[in-house]
Order: structure tokens, then C-alpha cells, then sequence
């Protein structure tokens, strides 16, 4: 496997501790390696890697960058929200803090692109500099003049640099209209389940075997795998159920090697996991605290969603169902009705129903209903003395909140009746 | 020993072609290009020594060599004496100097001119350019040095606020006050459309047009002067071997170059395959064989989303064939979540799949990561107004990518096959 990495550029025992660092990316590595060249040579301006998430993009330019001590700038496009954070950041790296503060208050491209040239016909590239940019995607939203400026850096600032953009987007989506340089695409494709066991099983707890720790995650990849293949989320998995999988070996009950009891024990709690902690639906400590408490108390989990964590005031409660029912009810069905979907009149039943007044607090509620998203406002704003709303909340929301209200809205839905 | 010579060799080898493919280094001679080359030099020279004004508009599709062009003759005008001592050079790229304030300034500064200019505030951009152009007069002669002006990327310059710098320019031009030459580089074909009336009136509508159609033995002589090696090859019995190779004979090569010439003739997409093959080339290998071209050409055109849609789990691409029944049975409206999810209990319910049944929230956790990808787009930005099982998405792949995706997809289950293959039969059989 160390054989595929092999360039004259580079000393060996370096590319040894980088194909060690790479697990199943030796291909790709090679690649780019060769892409690159000799240090000294010039590389192809521009370089597009896309993938998969967790395909492992980043860590292989980092890898490939760090061990062999090459000049780069690392930027995520997501924490550059102003192009001056880019900028900044590249001078940084290259040309040391004097350069970055060269740049005046709101840079533009011009700007970045003299002080470069300034600096680095005092310090010309001895070796090729490379400019790492992570979630490339985000670069279509900026100025139009970014992503194709960025692309020709190496023909702007005339300087041995080369760009290396690195997206889950496909090449095609980027493109500007009236086109720009095209840069060299490369594939990073997916692990394979082989792979995947591979990568994950270096994860190993030194207290149990290897193969223990194998079969465990060949176990979690046969309830995960047909729903994520992202290798974040299952080594996250991975390390928030290892000790429940563990606890009957901890108490004794079972050995090593009796796989089938340990599948028993811990599949209906990866099923479990994937109804709440894959969804995010519970935080990995609360999921870690139900996980000992688990015998005692089985009680419904308090989930992360606005499901169970919306309190509302008692009649805003009744203003929510009540615009459930006008959203989801024709109108035809309730002779009071004069109005399609202005649901104000509801209101009225109910309180004639439960005597209360209607006061302006009343109303005011409907507003903040709107600002919780649980309400949306279907009229123009300019429509202010009949303002209409629609209902945004699902059955069970709906269902859930009537009935902490006692109230049996299935008796009033059309569709139920 | 000879294994250092050698290792020495490709490394040479490298310098040289990699200098040509990614930095555009600059031929001796131009091909194909004599008459535009000639064209331009003689209009420059007219500039630079007779102190003629002049706006010229270099028009091609991308890779097309404009820049190439220009740089050629610009080395060729600066061979003549007078005019390497005279001519001042200004670049402009539209892509850097996104507005006239800011080309302003950078005029100011390739001329060298910040100091004359100082803290002095204008009135207006072309008292401004007037100022700058007569202090280039204050030098030793009665009349202004000749000033050459490249616009880069010129269609963004016509972007610009009241296309003030282009006036200003094409005035300069027009009239007496200094030779200046104007020269717009732009890939856009229909550049005139976008001047303004009073613009395009004082440009001289002179247009060099590289629209260059070479026939295809044109194209493989174009190939093997790319990949030859110069006369100054420090090793020249290498250099015979390599430049004497019979790549472009070998008749996979032509097939694969075939393939590249009908999809686009310009030079940059022949150097980004050309460099493809270079990066193959290593001690163990110094020559370029037609299987590393084949290679190189695989990676040129491979399909970016068939490789995406291999690496997705089976229940995001179970979404997707869900999605492609409910397109082939509504003819391309858009759908939800709801109605994709409905569409894939119908499979689970025939094939009483148990696998598969996901809870409602883990296939929405599938369909937004789907959306993530950007292979389904809801229909119209404004998203919040409805919820997020309700919003309408289309699906941004087609029939034949799906279908060849599943051919290839690692251990696709057949019934997963079948369900994608079976409603088209049915269809059919419908509509008999």
C-alpha cells in the first residue's frame, strides 16, 4: 500500500508517515502528488477536489501539506463571511502579519492582488505556494469577480501559486455565466463498506481486543450503513454506543465471543439511537445519561425539537387550534363563516364557547404565534385591517398541543368525521 | 548511475511542459494566428512610434489564445528600440478593478504618478485622466509618451457606473490629447450590444477576432508541437526520442483526441489534458504511453454527479428512484417530501420490505442531505413560507444518469433494481 505513494520530490520516509496517516486514500494521494509536482516546479492553477462529506478531502490536503512541509494558506470559505478575512488570511500565511496589515479597511480584489505582487516580488515562491479553500460552495454566494479571480490567481499576481478548492458540489453548479478558467477536477469517491470497517476499527477502546471491536462496528455499519455513509456521524455513533455494547461483558453475563448475545443486547438500542441521537433530535449527553438510567426509567425522551420544548400561553394554545381547524377545514362545512381563510371569526366560537373577552391581548397573540413560524402570514403587508394567516404546524404538533388543553380536536377536523 | 541521469531526466522533462501548460508561457512563433498577429503589431507599432491613437477589441471564446496573443506582440513591439524607450504600459483586469474609482487609482499607480498626483482632488474622472496624462508629457518631450492600455475581461468593464471609464478612454483616443492605444480583451462575441450609444461611437469598431476552426490533422500537429521538446534540451538524444514518438499515431489516441476535438478546439481544455498525462510521467515511466492518455481523458470526462450518486446511501438513492417514477408519471412537475415518501411506501408495500422502513423523520433527514448535495432544488427560493414536508423540490438529474448510476452502484439489491426498471414497463404498457 506504501508503494503507491512514491515521488522523486519528496524524501520517502516522509511519504511512508503520510500513506501511514491515509488509510484508503493512497490513490487520491498519489494524485495530487503527482499533480504537484517537485516542489520547485510550477502546478496547474487551479484544482477542484470534490466529494462526499468526511471522503476525507481536508485531512488528506492537510496531511499531504503538513508532512511535507510546503508553503500553504488553509481558509474555510465559512469563516471568511468578508473577503477581507480571506485576504487576510493568505497574506498571513504567506508573507508573515506586515503584509496582512498592509491591507487597507475594506480590501477589494485589487488591493489583495497588488499587495501579493508587491510581496512576493520581494520574496518570490521558491516553492509552489498552495491556497486550500474548504466549502468552495459558499464562494458563488460572494462577488461575482471572487470565484474566477481565484481561479487565474497564479496568471494575476504572477507567482508560482495554485488553488485548491475543495466542495461536496459538483463542478457544473459553479460555474459563472460567461465562464472562467476551468480547473483540473478531482473525484475523492466514497468508502466502501470494507473501507469504512477499516477506518472505523482504528478507532479501538485498549481494553478490548480487536476483533471485539470489530464485530462491534460491523454490527453498527448493518443498522447504519443503508442510511448514512458518512464517516463522521458513525465514528460519532460508533464512540456514544461502545459502552452500552460493552455492559454485558462489564457485568459478566457474557464473553468475547458470544456475538449473538451482544447483537441482541445492543440492536434495539442503535435502533433507538437512530430515531433520536442520528437525528438530533436528543444531545449526545443527554443520550449518555439516558444510556445508564435505562432500566429504571423508560420514560418518553425530551427531545431537542420545538416538539416538546414550545410552552404556550393557554389561549394562544386555543388561537393555534383554532387556526388549525380554519386552515384545515372548508369553509362550507361551518355556516358562520363568511370569509375563506381570515379565521378571526373563529375565534368567536370559542369564545362564546369559554366567556372570554376579546381583548387587543388577545390578538397580539396571533403575532407572536407568527414570529414562532407557527403561524404564516398569507396576505400582503399592506392588507392591515384583514390580515389573513395559515396554519404551519403538523397533526401531531397539533395533536400534542390540544391535548394538554383536554381539548379532542379529531372531533372537529373534516377529514376525520 | 544511469538510473540518476534518468531520474534527472523526467524531472526536465516536467520543468519544461509544465511551464507551457500552466503558466502559459509564451512560443516562439504563434500558430495559426499570422494575420491577427500581424493586424495588431502593426496598429501597436503605430502607437508606440508614430504616435497614432488607437482602440482595438481582441474578441474569442475562452482558451482561445487572446491574451497569448497579446503578449506575443507585446514582446515583439518592444523589440524596436524607440518603442521600448517610450511606451507606457497600463493592465486592467475587470475582474480586479470592479469599479472606475478603483481603476482610476491603479492607472495612477502603474504610471507612477501617485506623487504627482498627491492629495489633489478632482472634479471629475476625465479631468482626472487628463491631469495624468498631461504630467506624462512634463518628461523630455514637447509631446506625452504613447500609453497602451489593456483592459482584461473588457465586458465587465461595460458594467461600470455610466461606463465612465471606457468614454473616457475611447475620447482620449478619439482626440488629439495624447497617442494612446486602447486594447479590450473579451471573450464575449456580442461585446458591441453592451457599450452605451455615445461609447461605442468613439471607439473605432476595429475587432480582431480569434474564432480560429482548425480541421483535425491541424489539431494533432497542434498536439504533438505541444508535447514536443525545445531544440535546447540540455539531453539532445532524449529529446530526439521523445519528439521522434509515435503517440499521435497510435489509433486509440486518435479515437480519444477525436473525442476531445469535438468537444471544444481551444487550448486550454487540450493543456489541462496534456498536463493530465505530464503528471504520469515519473523516473520509472519518462514518456508519455497512450495508455496514460486514455487515463487522462477518463478523468476529462467523467460524470461529476453519477460520482456523487455512487456514494449515497440505498436509502437516499431509493428517494431518488422515487423521485424518478413520480417525474416520469407527472412529466417533470414538482413534488414534496410528502409525495416521495408515498411513492416509496408503495415499494415497501410491495415487496413487504421491512428493511427499509424508516421513520418518517430519518427519510427527512435522507431528503435534506439530498438537498444539501444540490441533486433536488426546491422550486422557488422563498422557502419559508410553508413546511419543509410540504415545499416543492425538482429533481436535477435525469433518466439515463439515474438508471446508469444503478447500474454501477456497489451491491445495489435487485429489488431496488427492479422497482427502478419496473414502472417504465408499466407505463408502457399502460399507454398501449
Amino acid at each position: 500500500m506504501t508503494k503507491m505513494l512514491q515521488h522523486s520530490g519528496y524524501e520517502e520516509e516522509r511519504l511512508q508517515r503520510v500513506a501511514e496517516l491515509l488509510p484508503c486514500r493512497e490513490v487520491q494521494a498519489g494524485m495530487l502528488l503527482s499533480l504537484m509536482g517537485q516542489p520547485q516546479q510550477c502546478s496547474y492553477p487551479s484544482i477542484f477536489i470534490y466529494g462526499h462529506r468526511a471522503s476525507g478531502k481536508s485531512h488528506v490536503m492537510q496531511v499531504l501539506l503538513k508532512e511535507l512541509e510546503l508553503p500553504h494558506a488553509t481558509v474555510s470559505c465559512v469563516e471568511c463571511v468578508s473577503v477581507a478575512l480571506l485576504f487576510e488570511q493568505v497574506l498571513l500565511s504567506f508573507f508573515g502579519c506586515d503584509a496582512a496589515s498592509l491591507l487597507p479597511r475594506s480590501p477589494s480584489l485589487s488591493d489583495f492582488v497588488r499587495i501579493y505582487r508587491q510581496h512576493c516580488s520581494q520574496t518570490p515562491a521558491k516553492q509552489t505556494r498552495y491556497i486550500v479553500m474548504e466549502k468552495a460552495e459558499l464562494l458563488r454566494d460572494t462577488d461575482a469577480n471572487l470565484l474566477p479571480a481565484l481561479l487565474r490567481l497564479q496568471e494575476l499576481v504572477d507567482d508560482n501559486v495554485t488553488i485548491i478548492l475543495l466542495s461536496e458540489i459538483v463542478w457544473d453548479k459553479f460555474r459563472p455565466n460567461t465562464g472562467c478558467f476551468e480547473p483540473l477536477l478531482l473525484h475523492f469517491p466514497d468508502y466502501s463498506k470494507g473501507e469504512l470497517q477499516q477506518i472505523l476499527s482504528q478507532d479501538k477502546h485498549p481494553s478490548y481486543s480487536a476483533e471485539f471491536y470489530s464485530s462491534y462496528i460491523n454490527i453498527l455499519l448493518g443498522v447504519f450503513y443503508s442510511v448514512c455513509r458518512d464517516l463522521r456521524e458513525l465514528r460519532h455513533l460508533a464512540a456514544l454506543n461502545f459502552s452500552k455494547f460493552c455492559e454485558p461483558l462489564a457485568e459478566g453475563k457474557v464473553k468475547e465471543t458470544d456475538t449473538h448475545k451482544l447483537w441482541r443486547n445492543i440492536e434495539p438500542h442503535l435502533k433507538k439511537a437512530m430515531q433520536t441521537v442520528y437525528l438530533r433530535e436528543v444531545s449526545s449527553l443527554q443520550w449518555e445519561q439516558l444510556q445508564q438510567m435505562e432500566e429504571r426509567e423508560c420514560g418518553a425522551l425530551r427531545g431537542l425539537s420545538a416538539h416538546t420544548h414550545v410552552e404556550l400561553p393557554y389561549y394562544s394554545k386555543f388561537l393555534l387550534i383554532a387556526a388549525y381547524l380554519a386552515s384545515y377545514n372548508p369553509a362550507r362545512t361551518d355556516k358562520r363563516f363568511f370569509l375563506k381563510t381570515c379565521f378571526s371569526y373563529k375565534i368567536n366560537k370559542f369564545v362564546v364557547d369559554s366567556r372570554v373577552a376579546p381583548t387587543a391581548s388577545i390578538f397580539s397573540q396571533i403575532s407572536s404565534l407568527v414570529t414562532l413560524q407557527l403561524l404564516t402570514k398569507v396576505s400582503h403587508d399592506d392588507q392591515l385591517d384583514a390580515p389573513k394567516y395559515k396554519c404551519a404546524v403538523s397533526m401531531d404538533f397539533i395533536c400534542a398541543i390540544s391535548r394538554t388543553v383536554n381539548f379532542e380536536i379529531i372531533k372537529y377536523l373534516y377529514d376525520f368525521l | 548511475m544511469i538510473i540518476c541521469i534518468i531520474g534527472f531526466i523526467d524531472v526536465q522533462v516536467q520543468d519544461i511542459l509544465r511551464e507551457r501548460f500552466c503558466r502559459q508561457q509564451l512560443p516562439d512563433r504563434l500558430e495559426g494566428v499570422e494575420a491577427q498577429h500581424k493586424h495588431l503589431l502593426e496598429l501597436l507599432k503605430r502607437t508606440a512610434v508614430h504616435g497614432e491613437s488607437n482602440s482595438v477589441l481582441i474578441v474569442g471564446p475562452r482558451g482561445a489564445g487572446k491574451t497569448m496573443l497579446l503578449k506575443c506582440v507585446l514582446r515583439d513591439l518592444l523589440e524596436e528600440k524607440e518603442a521600448q524607450k517610450n511606451l507606457l504600459q497600463v493592465h486592467l483586469n475587470g475582474l480586479l478593478q470592479t469599479d472606475d474609482r478603483i481603476a482610476l487609482k491603479e492607472i495612477t499607480r502603474q504610471l507612477h504618478l501617485e506623487n504627482v498626483v498627491g492629495d489633489k482632488v478632482f472634479g471629475s474622472f476625465a479631468e482626472n485622466l487628463a491631469f495624468l496624462l498631461e504630467a506624462l508629457k512634463k518628461g523630455d518631450r514637447s509631446s506625452s509618451r504613447p500609453v497602451l492600455f489593456v483592459l482584461d475581461e473588457f465586458d465587465l468593464f461595460a458594467h461600470h457606473k455610466n461606463q465612465t471609464l471606457l468614454y473616457n478612454l475611447f475620447d482620449v483616443s478619439q482626440s488629439a490629447q495624447a497617442p494612446v492605444a486602447v486594447v479590450g480583451i473579451t471573450c464575449r462575441l456580442d461585446v458591441l450590444e453592451l457599450l452605451e450609444k455615445r461609447v461605442k461611437s468613439r471607439f473605432s469598431h476595429r475587432q480582431i477576432h480569434l474564432l480560429s476552426n482548425p480541421t483535425f490533422p491541424q489539431y494533432l500537429e497542434r498536439v504533438r508541437t505541444q508535447l514536443s521538446l525545445p531544440d535546447r534540451f540540455p539531453d539532445q538524444e532524449f529529446c530526439q526520442d521523445w519528439n521522434d514518438g509515435t503517440l499521435c499515431e497510435d489509433k486509440s489516441v486518435q479515437d480519444v483526441l477525436q473525442k476531445h476535438f469535438n468537444s471544444s478546439k481551444d487550448f486550454r481544455s487540450l493543456h489541462m489534458l496534456l498536463m493530465l498525462c505530464l503528471s504520469r510521467v515519473s523516473v520509472s515511466r519518462p514518456a508519455i504511453r497512450p495508455a496514460d492518455l486514455l487515463e487522462a481523458s477518463r478523468l476529462c470526462f467523467t460524470d461529476s454527479k453519477a460520482n456523487m450518486l455512487h456514494g449515497l446511501s440505498i436509502l437516499e438513492l431509493c428517494l431518488i428512484i422515487a423521485m424518478k417514477h413520480l417525474n416520469d408519471v407527472y412529466e417533470g412537475e414538482p413534488f414534496n417530501l410528502q409525495m416521495v415518501h408515498n411513492e416509496f411506501k408503495k415499494f415497501l408495500q410491495r415487496k413487504s420490505n421491512s428493511m427499509y422502513n424508516f421513520e418518517q423523520p430519518v427519510i427527512m433527514k435522507a431528503f435534506e442531505h439530498l438537498q444539501q448535495l444540490e441533486l433536488i432544488r426546491p422550486v422557488d427560493s422563498t422557502a419559508a413560507k410553508t413546511q419543509r414536508e410540504y415545499q416543492l423540490m425538482r429533481l436535477m438529474l435525469d433518466h439515463s444518469q439515474i438508471m446508469e448510476a444503478l447500474q454501477k452502484y456497489p451491491q445495489c439489491p435487485t429489488d431496488v433494481k427492479q422497482w427502478a426498471m419496473s414502472s417504465t414497463e408499466l407505463k408502457e404498457t399502460f399507454w398501449m
